[in-house]
């Protein structure tokens, strides 16, 4: 019970978040109704397919979210945060490897089939202890964590900024996609990891196992929507964002910068590896394009277009650029990168804040206050 | 806080966004799903297969549809994302309800619909070479499996060339890597020392080839005719040959095979400086047939572009939709349990000449034939098997996969089918 | 007399203009009797008649065989009557009669089929046209056909070449033929004659002489009783040889790094501009490198006769192109993003899939093919271990000629004088009269003009298609920060620097691993210089 004030001391002021967090619960509630109760005749029935495709929203969500966190708020902006994503997504793609066991083509009662086939003799030692579900779940979050722990201690340290910054977090990437790209890198080069049975014990085909699997994501939203905004209200919080307006003043007031940056690269890093790990099931498949620069890129488009600096609107924007992109793929194939494109190109110079801002915009306009805007006297 | 209004409102966006994608449904029409990249890497091998099942699906209701039904293709474009694929693939059969799919090209795209496609029995043709070791209930291959282009082909070197030094070069993939392995095997087999077989593996799109084809010329220059099996994918291909050109690596003194370029692949390149190297294809647009030059007619016609070349994966394309279509007739419904038996034994004109069957173990028969670059970017056949080659799910030249076989009749009834244990693994459906 | 004259110009005369009526009768015939065999479909027939051909002393002969080896024969698909061709364009050939040239009138390319060839009558083509230019009067054709002799060494070229080295008058040509005749030698029986031959041969670079010195060498330690002598000459042949080729093969690699990083720079020099000098993160430049090469492509469908002198219009035609299109992003949606330059990123982004869809839509999803003009194509060639492509070579020239033209319009015009008073102080810039949104447009176009004009060096090198520009984005963005923003020689040693790691690892570790190594270097150096090799100093560092 103590935790409850905590919760409503961190949405009193924050109504975006309020409708956010009601909206996911609705969510958990109405689809595995809709898909497990609802006979298939009905109108309302949901399709596994619908089911699978808003689970994997909620994990960009969730992505999103731990972006925003570097981002909106510690103000580095990570063009490689799709390596801890995908370091997540491949840590339970091993554990469900490995629990495949014999019923492989190749029936090997160990080996997953791709290493049967490349002349494995036994388990490469990166493999070991992923047959434990618990093993892999710490390792979601450890792998990713370790990275941008190595990565964010070399680079805060020798104070790397701004585009430098950039550019080698994309570097990484980088480098991680090609890494597992070969095929004697031991994680099934371009093919990646597939053809998964079950997880826990539980078929991963049924029905009931994908809806557990979605709600499992929308409370990993939650938690990760309410563990970031603990960061970012907590007064370590408003030391993050003074470290996002002025590093240079907080390091003179005696505070260690790269301590503070190390800590929320590091949570977010986590974050997005358990948002890979919760992916990786829902959609079956995970290879090394999820480490490639374009889609960390896309990542953080989803975070500019939701509105950066909410962490609810990065969930949203994650989600309306996504669902753009299943919709325009199917309805117009041919052209849905001028829609896309588009859109991207719209959204930068007429909602300079994403669409919670605007929407914040408007509200305030046709409403109480008019709030001076603080990007202005950066412009010209 | 007025929690019941926040609810609601929530809840009424949340159905909002949920019934969206369910909306568009059209009824009493056989549906031919199309999942072929149209954007992304893929787009420029993929957009030409797309082009083929609409341009067979505009003939087949010219022809009075098929079951006295119009046909209608539903496109929807994968992008080349792999993970994309799978779910469009779900979308193509829950949402759409086509009768059967048409599509994918790489082999990670394939092994990323194949849960969905069992899961959901659907139907699919795959119309690309491929590396085999795969045979799903679900699945149908007409593409060549490696005993259809690679053994053949590296035949044809040994030979007829005389070939006895061996450079295998690929982009490092499943397709190249299981390729390579199966013809290292293969060579080994036919005696061939460890030393003169080079393997080598780049990374997709590989654009700097002066190192590796410097190496190929030395390793070249021993005295031993020497002969490159490429298992080059897609866009690497261009800076590679352009380099082999100006490096000064004729066919004569080094010939490439590969099996990954056809027509379309040299309609970007300048072949001039290419001429006589090879590949291993089961078609060709040159082959000589009345079916073959109707085809070629009906695509300039379709894609109004007289220019436009054909290609293999097209071919495969053109077989199994007419298989599909003639399985369908037979059975008088496109339900995939009863079309999908109907299939073994269907057989197809191919459009060089002779007949496709399609066997139980979900792979054609087809014909090998090998043909040299010419300066015109076709290809002239210098060589082909007598007859046709059946297709092998499951290679003879490895020691894992020997012992497995593919059918999908009684009483074995399994794609992989252990022929030592006797008992068939890897199914859970 | 007159009447003995005239018998005996009669006896004189006739018989031989009847012997030499009958043998060009024969000859004909013997001809007609190969080009029957040349329209057949077995390899092994036509093997027959290009040797029958290539001995019939028909003076035509060498002409038919150069036009079958360039795949100019064709026969008539009813009459099976061989022709030479030559294209009016891909439908229609202009034929004549391969005996006499004679013009047989334009035919389409559907009467008529084309006498294949494959790799192996190719060599045996070559074989025998060398055999029958060897006495040619182009010193070019005389050092090819001792070269393809050299190929494939038998006793009969032998022969022809110990006969041709007296009276070869070019001392290139006469090296190569002695070299020809020494390799014949050290297989001879004679040890003297044997030993000479391989102590001449030391320190030959032809790959044909290192397999024979091989050969002989394993010979020789496969016999019973070694002879030490010719064992040491041997072995002293090897190694000069060997040495000579390892030195070749260093400054090889040195060039390959040089041609990488030439590369890099003309992919990256554009966006020094875009993103090193204004900022913007310009996610766009990968589509101007593309819009670049579809320019050449344009052209050269545009001027299909000209295709030499193609490129020298491409590329002031891609520059003001893309240089145009990037005048229109800057005015039409940069130019409100400035001080954002994270939006900028957002932007161009979405602007790059728009650009890259709009060419798939114009062009097709296909690869275009861009044709290399003949005075780029093929390689220079040293000495037989070491020739440097052309292409290369020229594009490592362009790539310094493009560098310094850059860094001339920036240090010595007024344009880039104003152009650096606004990068680095734009309101003070302002103040002194210069006109601030004009210079802007004007730099983001010249930065995507030069990007046009390093897509026209890509066209020469790789795939000309939609995805051209995805492939180059990120090594551009690596080399510019690698080389630190805002400073052009920065991105020349930077991308020099990476091509040439690039290809000094590569031999150890395989091309994917040597690409990451630099990836990581990259990281690693930016941790220990967080700006770059050429850091600028001073208040533009700051912001």
């Amino acid at each position: 019970m103590k935790h409850k004030p905590i919760i409503f001391r961190l949405l009193e002021t924050d109504k975006g978040g309020r409708y956010f967090l009601a909206v996911i619960l609705a969510l958990m509630v109405i689809v595995p109704f809709c898909n497990l109760v609802v006979p298939e005749t009905s109108a309302f029935h949901m399709s596994t397919y619908v089911v699978t495709l808003v689970g994997k929203y909620l994990t960009y969500a969730l992505l999103a979210i731990s972006l925003d966190l570097v981002w909106g708020y510690l103000g580095i902006l990570s063009l490689g945060h799709g390596a801890f994503f995908g370091l997540g997504g491949y840590a339970m793609g091993m554990y469900l490897m490995r629990q495949i066991g014999d019923r492989g083509v190749y029936g090997h009662p160990v080996l997953p089939d791709f290493m049967v086939f490349l002349n494995y003799k036994e388990l490469p030692w990166f493999w070991h202890g992923f047959d434990m579900f618990w093993f892999a779940f710490i390792m979601i979050f450890f792998v990713p964590g370790l990275l941008a722990f190595v990565f964010g201690w070399l680079a805060f340290r020798s104070r790397v900024t701004g585009v430098y910054l950039s550019i080698i977090t994309q570097a990484l990437t980088y480098a991680l996609m090609l890494a597992f790209f070969r095929n004697n890198f031991g994680f099934g080069g371009n093919n990646g990891l597939t053809d998964f049975k079950d997880i826990l014990g539980f078929d991963l085909q049924s029905d009931a196992t994908r809806v557990a699997l979605f709600i499992c994501s929308g409370l990993a939203v939650i938690l990760g929507y309410l563990i970031c905004k603990f960061i970012v209200q907590s007064r370590l919080g408003s030391l993050v964002t003074a470290i996002r307006d002025s590093e240079g003043r907080v390091r003179a007031l005696g505070y260690r910068d790269e301590y503070i940056k190390l800590f929320v690269f590091v949570v977010a890093a986590m974050l997005a590896g358990l948002a890979g790990a919760l992916y990786v099931p829902q959609v079956g498949i995970i290879n090394p394009g999820e480490f490639s620069p374009i889609n960390s890129i896309e990542m953080v488009i989803w975070v500019a277009i939701g509105g950066r600096g909410t962490l609810y609107g990065a969930a949203l924007g994650a989600v309306v650029v996504n669902f753009a992109k299943t919709y325009f793929t199917a309805a117009a194939p041919e052209v849905w990168l001028f829609m896309l494109g588009g859109l991207f190109v719209f959204v930068t110079l007429f909602l300079p804040k994403g669409i919670v801002g605007a929407v914040k915009n408007f509200a305030s306009k046709s409403g109480k206050k008019i709030e001076p805007d603080a990007n202005k006297a950066n412009v010209g | 806080m007025r929690k019941e209004v926040l609810l609601l409102k929530s809840m009424l966006l949340a159905v909002l966004i949920l019934f969206i994608p369910q909306i568009g449904l059209s009824a009493d029409k056989i549906k031919v799903g199309v999942l072929h990249s149209l954007s992304g890497t893929m787009a420029i091998s993929e957009t030409t297969l797309k082009d083929t099942v609409l341009m067979m699906v505009e003939e087949q209701n010219k022809a009075g549809g098929l079951l006295g039904k119009e046909l209608e293709a539903v496109v929807v474009d994968p992008a080349s994302d792999w993970p994309l694929f799978a779910e469009k693939m779900r979308e193509l059969i829950e949402v759409h309800k086509v009768d059967v799919v048409f599509g994918c090209w790489t082999s990670v795209s394939r092994k990323s619909v194949l849960p969905v496609v069992e899961e959901l029995n659907g139907l699919l043709f795959y119309p690309v070479q491929y590396e085999g070791e795969e045979s799903s209930k679900n699945v149908f291959y007409t593409g060549a499996a490696p005993n259809q282009q690679a053994i053949p082909a590296v035949d044809y070197l040994m030979n007829e060339v005389g070939a006895e030094r061996w450079v295998l070069a690929g982009t490092d993939y499943v397709y190249p890597r299981t390729t390579n392995k199966i013809l290292e095997s293969y060579l080994k087999q036919k005696g061939v020392a460890e030393e003169d077989i080079m393997i080598n593996y780049t990374p997709f799109g590989h654009s700097d080839w002066q190192t590796i084809v410097s190496d190929i010329k030395s390793f070249g220059s021993a005295g031993k005719k020497t002969a490159v099996v490429s298992t080059i994918n897609g866009d690497a291909n261009v800076p590679f040959y352009k380099e082999l050109g100006n490096q000064g690596i004729s066919a004569e003194d080094i010939p490439v095979v590969a099996f990954s370029v056809g027509e379309e692949e040299l309609s970007g390149i300048d072949t001039g400086p290419l001429v006589g190297h090879l590949a291993a294809w089961n078609y060709f647009m040159s082959a000589e047939s009345d079916a073959n030059d109707e085809f070629i007619e009906a695509w300039h016609g379709f894609i109004g572009d007289e220019d436009r070349v054909t290609n293999d994966p097209m071919e495969a394309t053109y077989i199994g939709f007419k298989m599909w279509a003639k399985a369908v007739e037979k059975v008088g419904t496109t339900d995939v349990d009863t079309v999908r038996p109907a299939l073994y034994g269907i057989e197809v004109p191919n459009l060089t000449g002779g007949t496709a069957v399609m066997h139980s173990n979900h792979h054609l028969s087809k014909p090998v034939l090998i043909g040299e670059i010419q300066d015109d970017g076709q290809f002239d056949i210098v060589w082909s098997t007598d007859g046709e080659v059946e297709g092998d799910a499951w290679t003879d030249w490895l020691p894992e996969s020997k012992v497995i076989v593919a059918d999908w009749t009684d009483p074995i009834n399994c794609g992989n089918y252990n022929t030592e244990t006797k008992k068939c693994s890897g199914q859970n459906y | 007399m007159m009447k003995l004259y005239f018998v005996m110009l009669f006896l004189f005369v006739f018989p031989a203009q009847n012997i030499f009526a009958n043998e060009s009768s024969e000859s004909i015939n013997s001809l007609d009797s190969s080009f029957e065999l040349l329209t057949s479909k077995s390899f092994s027939d036509k093997t027959k008649a290009i040797e029958a051909i290539s001995e019939s002393g028909h003076p035509s002969a060498l002409g038919i065989l150069s036009s079958l080896l360039d795949g100019k024969l064709y026969y008539g698909k009813k009459d099976k009557k061989i022709v030479k061709i030559e294209k009016i364009d891909s439908k229609i050939f202009k034929t004549f009669d391969p005996l006499n040239n004679d013009s047989l009138g334009e035919k389409k390319k559907r009467e008529l089929r084309k006498v294949g060839i494959n790799n192996k009558l190719r060599g045996l083509l070559n074989e025998k046209i060398a055999k029958l230019t060897i006495f040619s009067e182009d010193k070019k054709t005389r050092l090819q056909a001792t070269r393809n002799i050299l190929k494939n060494l038998n006793p009969s070229s032998v022969e022809i070449i110990r006969n041709a080295v007296k009276q070869e008058s070019d001392a290139d040509v006469r090296e190569l033929m002695q070299i020809c005749i020494y390799a014949a030698d050290a297989q001879s029986n004679d040890r003297e004659i044997k030993l000479n031959a391989i102590r001449s041969l030391s320190g030959s670079l032809y790959p044909e002489i290192g397999i024979l010195l091989d050969k002989l060498n394993t010979e020789q330690l496969a016999k019973s009783e070694k002879d030490t002598e010719l064992l040491e000459a041997l072995d002293e042949s090897i190694e000069s040889t060997k040495l000579k080729k390892g030195f070749y093969k260093q400054i090889e690699n040195i060039f390959f790094g040089l041609s990488l990083g030439s590369v890099l720079l003309l992919a990256a020099v554009g966006l020094a501009i875009t993103f090193g000098v204004m900022g913007v993160i310009n996610m766009a430049h990968g589509e101007m490198l593309m819009l670049g090469a579809y320019t050449t492509f344009v052209i050269q469908q545009l001027m299909p006769n000209a295709i030499e002198y193609s490129l020298f219009i491409a590329i002031p035609a891609a520059f003001i192109f893309t240089g145009l299109v990037g005048i229109g992003i800057e005015r039409g949606v940069i130019r409100y993003l400035y001080g954002r330059p994270l939006e900028t990123l957002l932007a161009t982004f979405g602007l790059s899939l728009i650009l890259q869809q709009a060419v798939r839509s114009i062009f097709s999803p296909l690869n275009r093919s861009v044709i290399t003009p003949d005075w780029m194509s093929g390689s220079y060639e040293f000495n037989p271990a070491l020739s440097l492509t052309y292409n290369r070579m020229y594009i490592v020239l362009f790539a310094l000629l493009v560098l310094f033209a850059l860094l001339w319009l920036l240090k010595k015009t007024s344009f880039g004088l104003q152009m650096r008073a606004v990068t680095q102080n734009r309101n003070m810039a302002k103040a002194m009269g210069i006109r601030t949104n004009w210079v802007d447009s004007l730099t983001f176009g010249l930065g995507s003009g030069i990007a046009g004009v390093g897509g026209v060096a890509l066209s020469q090198l790789t795939n000309v298609g939609p995805n051209l520009g995805q492939a180059y984005i990120v090594d551009s963005f690596m080399v510019v920060v690698f080389g630190g923003v805002g400073n052009l020689w920065g991105t020349f040693f930077g991308a020099m620097t990476l091509g040439i790691a690039n290809k000094f690892m590569e031999p150890f570790t395989g091309a994917v691993f040597a690409k990451i190594l630099v990836l990581i270097f990259i990281i690693l150096f930016i941790q220990k210089y967080p700006r770059g090799m050429f850091a600028l100093k001073g208040r533009a560092a700051e912001s």
